[in-house]
């Protein structure tokens, strides 16, 4: 058994992080799990939560990415994150944030269809998530 | 014969047209080289996504109750069309050879008797659709003044297709636009979106090592599938907008680079021109000298 996972979070625009890691806590849809080297293979859709990154298991997360809308998919020694959005916790910035937390808000106020207003909703939830993680 | 004023202001309007093209062409040839990162930067994610989606796929395929982006609803008698061509102009034939090729397809569907529908991404192949084909055309979307394609950019174009479809507007999807194979050569592609083209995977490569029935899924293949498949939809759109634009810029370099040097030929033919003119107005005057002198 290897004792790294080699991770990998892609986006649609770009390869966001490729590492070996030990362990990584993701956030799936039906409850988190930390995936560690030898992980059953899986495929598995993700919350809009934060995903905690440990390069080395056992204290605190080295890195701490927020994604949202995506799935991961954990084949042996192999873990790759597809994200649409994703956002390193640490680049955050708290203001711009909240402006967003703000212009979300906005556009539930604003929707004229059942589907548009679900889906903004569903937005503006994700991010006020983010921001509790934040603070 | 034209004077020689005349030919001094032409040759002054084709220099300054020169220059355009000349400041066209590189600008092009920046932006071109911005385009084919954000092509390579997306790679990693389509790739992955075809693995997964392969690997999928491979189980439901044929199972009654599969997802209709996946194998369609069982008819072939409307077809979409998303034709994805180029916000401007002066880029060569990139905009026309789209378009050819999609006229090409909805003649042959015509002959077939089937219904075609045109949605037009860009703004200069929904205009030279509309010429002819204007009554079929269901919506253009444009995005004007855009730098870079994103992600945000090809999320609603596939949105609107998936909902479309869920509507039951059409059966079959297909999309337009150009590989970029090289500065001077875009390949004019035509893409099955709906029902889904699932990539060939090479017969035990999956069930080699790690079978897939080994694959544990959460929550289940089905949901998984449903939430995977508008987003590789979403993906696919997002792929051919940044390769239409890769190629946007590579069409308008060379076809910049063109105009440029046809700039320079003609300003050489007009500029022999305008010595010669000069020359024979020189001798003429002479001569009238001369002989009003001798006349004397």
């Amino acid at each position: 058994m290897a004792d790294t996972l080699s991770f990998e979070l892609v986006s649609p625009d770009r390869l966001l992080m490729s590492a070996q890691v030990e362990a990584v806590m993701v956030p799936g849809t039906e409850g988190d799990m930390t995936v560690m080297p030898g992980h059953m293979p899986l495929i598995s859709t993700l919350r809009a939560a934060v995903v905690d990154v440990y390069a080395t298991w056992g204290g605190a997360p080295s890195t701490r990415i927020f994604v949202r809308g995506g799935f991961v998919d954990v084949t042996g020694d192999r873990i790759t994150l597809l994200a649409e959005h994703a956002t390193n916790l640490a680049e955050l910035d708290r203001a711009a944030l909240a402006q967003e937390v703000r212009n979300a808000a906005e556009d539930v106020s604003l929707a004229k269809t059942d589907a548009d207003r679900a889906r903004a909703q569903a937005l503006h939830d994700s991010l006020n998530e983010l921001l509790s993680a934040v603070e | 014969m034209a004077s020689l004023k005349d030919l001094r202001n032409r040759i002054k309007s084709v220099k300054s047209t020169q220059k355009i093209t000349r400041a066209m062409q590189m600008v092009a040839a920046s932006k071109l080289r911005r385009a084919q990162e954000a092509v390579e930067a997306g790679r990693p994610y389509a790739q992955r996504m075809e693995k997964v989606l392969a690997s999928l796929a491979g189980s439901l395929l044929g199972q009654p109750g599969a997802p209709g982006l996946l194998v369609g609803n069982g008819k072939d008698d409307v077809h979409l069309l998303v034709v994805a061509t180029a916000e401007r102009g002066l880029c060569g034939a990139f905009n026309s050879s789209i378009v050819r090729a999609a006229i090409q397809k909805i003649e042959r569907l015509k002959r077939e008797g089937k219904t075609v529908k045109i949605l037009a991404v860009g703004r200069k192949g929904a205009i030279q659709l509309r010429r002819n084909y204007g009554n079929l055309i269901v919506d253009v979307i444009e995005y004007p003044g855009l730098r870079q394609i994103g992600f945000a950019q090809a999320q609603p174009v596939a949105e609107r297709i998936i909902a479309m479809f869920e509507a039951g507007e059409f059966d079959v999807c297909s999309l337009f636009y150009n590989r970029f194979q090289s500065v001077i050569s875009q390949i004019v592609t035509e893409i099955q979106l709906i029902p889904a083209q699932i990539p060939e995977v090479p017969a035990g490569s999956i069930n080699e090592g790690l079978g897939l029935a080994v694959y544990e899924f959460e929550p289940d293949e089905e949901t998984i599938l449903r939430e995977l498949l508008p987003r590789n939809l979403a993906v696919q759109v997002l792929r051919a907008l940044q390769e239409n634009a890769a190629s946007e810029q590579g069409a308008r370099m060379s076809a910049m680079d063109n105009a440029t040097r046809n700039a320079g030929e003609l300003i050489n033919g007009l500029t022999l021109t305008y010595n010669r003119t000069r020359q024979a107005v020189i001798t003429t005057e002479l001569i009238e000298i001369i002989a009003g002198a001798e006349a004397l």
